[in-house]
């Protein structure tokens, strides 16, 4: 087994790694590190091989009967789950403490910033990675019209939408010609620009202090202003936003989309008016990053420049990828999971953005297609459509 | 004043085009933006103070200035080449097969990682660049000052870019970089070690932005583990100028824009020069994607 599994592999990378970490940690923490890679390593290829492997797999294959048995057992189908998943999470706030509900509702937030992202990239294959500067535009536009003209939450949303949509079929159109990764380049200068920009623009953007005191939704003298609000304003944008992917995505439209994706000349050939849907997929993608920045900024009463930042649309990018880039269950899947895990690792603060880094890496290595299999519409067949 | 800026704009030119060198390389080479190279220059100016400190510890920076330095910015080479060559095996090799976004998300993992690493270990303060000589020497030309340091940077730049032209057009190595960048599978059906000539990319690649970092430290006097960060893009804004791919034209990328950046910062205004980099990036993109330098791929259908 030692042979076939390779385990002097892992011991060289610790190895490796470590005698490259010794100028910058020391000889002691950096022995430390190689011995923990090493360990990691060996254990891994291990279980991947000899008995270790096939008890594992058994075990994986009872826990799935088991999981086909209890469902039978209650008869539960995918409509079912669904409605007490529902159930679930309207009654949430009534049970969870205020910590958990605005984790709850940051996750919801960045379902809807994922599932915009995924419009552009996961169905058009439009690299995309300036989000984050259409988010921002919701969330000043929302701020500044907030703090100077008294404008009401209920109208900004339409207002950022419409900003941020017009932003994106401003990016849209100017890189039309641009393929692949010049594409990326440049919505990478964008969200740059637009950073120093709100960093910088001290009579509109009030700098890296940021913009306070924004408008808290209201609905005649009830004030929104409790986490739980919130979470049920956030839960409902989510659940819209899912519901307009669903549709869209097994739309003409969306199938247009995705055929541009795929090929773009031969969907030219085809007769997919491409420019148009090009544009279309960047403000669409867009809006919905309006949408959520108002909703940030209604939530949180604040806007500064720290929040819309390359990173960010990295992170959010990484929820599309993780998701699996053209399934909606797993692309919401993938933004809970990258909102609710760092929050769970709190403990160890200093350590979270190296581990969101190692994570990045091992998720490309072991699963690059992500959590759920590239999900296409399914049809009914023997049905006219 | 505009002698000045641009003497300054040489200086940081020479320093952007370094950089940009590894970016155009590993695109010419494997058609992935390597975000993470960004960080072996951060990493390359840390190693140069770590170095530097040692030879003080040990007395020989005293006793020979010159050559401690030397040392340092071999050590620096020496261990980003390691990195780098570390980087390309453990995080991009295995994505070889993968879709298009998976190296680049790879790539911008280990750019974080490596960041963090620098920062949890060296602390998140500036760290000084440990003083050579007590009194800078400067010359005065024509209205404006020169210091021998960045003579010597922008001589230790042109030196190295017309050694890494040498290797590109007169050695093996070079050709077989040469081939695989042009059609990889062709490059090994006829027996070149793609492999190795990969690894070998990012070695000098890393290499050159190593000593970039050393010198920018020994510039500006301090570093910080977030230099990589806006170094590694206006570095590849550069690449991206001259024409992604293209050796030479990162060479002409750095230059030029280090000279529009220190013009800009003269003329136009100092906090928004950063921005100079980024809007020539997206003008460049529209109007001319293929860069100063670059040639035209046609799509193939």
């Amino acid at each position: 087994m030692l042979r076939e599994a390779k385990l002097l592999r892992p011991v060289g990378w610790g190895l490796l790694t470590g005698a490259l970490l010794v100028p910058l940690a020391g000889a002691g923490r950096a022995a430390g590190f190689a011995l923990a890679v090493a360990a990691t390593g060996v254990v891994w290829r291990a279980l991947q091989h000899g008995r270790a492997a096939r008890i594992v797999a058994d075990a994986a294959a009872a826990a799935h009967a088991i999981g086909n048995r209890l469902r039978s057992a209650a008869d539960l189908n995918r409509r079912s789950l669904l409605i007490i998943a529902a159930a679930a999470l309207i009654v949430a706030p009534l049970v969870l403490n205020n910590y958990v509900l605005d984790v709850l509702t940051l996750a919801w937030l960045y379902v809807v910033l994922a599932l915009g992202l995924q419009i552009t990239v996961g169905f058009t294959g439009l690299l995309d990675l300036g989000y984050a500067a259409f988010y921002a535009m919701g969330a000043y536009g929302y701020a500044i019209a907030s703090t100077r003209l008294g404008l009401p939450f209920w109208a900004g949303l339409p207002l950022g939408a419409l900003l941020a949509a017009a932003c994106g079929v401003g990016l849209g159109v100017v890189t039309l010609r641009l393929r692949g990764d010049y594409l990326a380049i440049v919505t990478l200068g964008f969200i740059q620009i637009v950073h120093l920009v709100l960093n910088n623009w001290d009579s509109v953007t009030n700098g890296p202090n940021g913009i306070l005191n924004v408008g808290r939704p209201r609905i005649g003298s009830f004030v929104f202003s409790d986490p739980a609000h919130f979470y049920y304003v956030t839960l409902a944008v989510a659940v819209v936003a899912i519901g307009v992917n669903s549709r869209v995505q097994s739309s003409r439209i969306g199938r247009a989309w995705m055929a541009i994706r795929d090929d773009e000349i031969a969907a030219e050939a085809m007769g997919v008016p491409t420019t148009r849907l090009k544009v279309l997929a960047f403000a669409s993608g867009a809006a919905w990053a309006g949408v959520a920045g108002v909703c940030f900024a209604g939530k949180f009463a604040f806007v500064s420049p720290e929040s819309f930042t390359f990173f960010e649309s990295i992170v959010i990018l990484a929820m599309v990828v993780l998701g699996g880039m053209s399934s909606i269950p797993g692309v919401v899947l993938g933004a809970v999971v990258i909102v609710v895990v760092p929050e769970l690792l709190r403990g160890v603060q200093d350590y979270r953005m190296l581990v969101f880094g190692a994570a990045l890496v091992l998720m490309m290595a072991l699963r690059p297609e992500g959590l759920v299999r590239r999900g296409l519409p399914r049809r009914r067949l023997g049905t006219a459509t | 004043m505009f002698l000045q800026q641009l003497i300054n704009g040489l200086t940081l030119g020479g320093v952007y085009a370094l950089v940009a060198l590894g970016y155009t390389m590993v695109y010419g080479i494997l058609e992935l933006i390597n975000f993470a190279h960004g960080e072996i220059y951060m990493l390359g100016a840390y190693i140069g103070i770590i170095a530097l400190g040692l030879f003080t510890a040990l007395g020989w920076t005293e006793a020979a200035p010159g050559l401690s330095l030397i040392g340092a910015v071999a050590a620096a080479a020496v261990y980003c080449g390691a990195v780098g060559a570390t980087m390309e095996r453990l995080a991009y090799r295995p994505l070889r097969r993968a879709h298009r976004l998976a190296p680049l998300i790879s790539a911008i993992g280990v750019s974080i990682m490596l960041q963090n690493v620098v920062m949890l270990t060296q602390g998140s303060a500036d760290k000084v660049f440990p003083r050579l000589s007590d009194a800078p020497t400067t010359f005065a030309v024509a209205g404006a000052t020169v210091s021998a340091l960045q003579l010597w940077i922008v001589g230790v730049s042109a030196a190295l870019m017309a050694g890494l032209t040498v290797l590109i057009r007169k050695t093996r190595l070079g050709l077989a970089m040469r081939a695989t960048a042009q059609d990889p599978r062709m490059a090994s059906l006829v027996g070149v070690p793609v492999d190795r000539v990969i690894t070998a990319t990012f070695v000098i690649g890393s290499a050159l932005a190593a000593v970039g970092g050393v010198m920018v430290g020994l510039y500006y006097g301090v570093v910080n583990f977030f230099i990589g960060y806006v170094a590694g893009i206006k570095a590849f804004t550069a690449a991206v100028l001259g024409g992604i791919g293209n050796v030479p034209g990162a060479m002409v990328g750095g230059v030029v824009l280090g000279v529009l950046e220190g013009l800009g910062a003269g003329y136009i205004s100092n906090e928004y020069k950063d921005v100079i980099a980024f809007v020539i990036l997206i003008l460049v993109l529209i109007v001319r994607p293929t860069g100063l330098m670059g040639e035209h791929v046609p799509d193939k259908v």
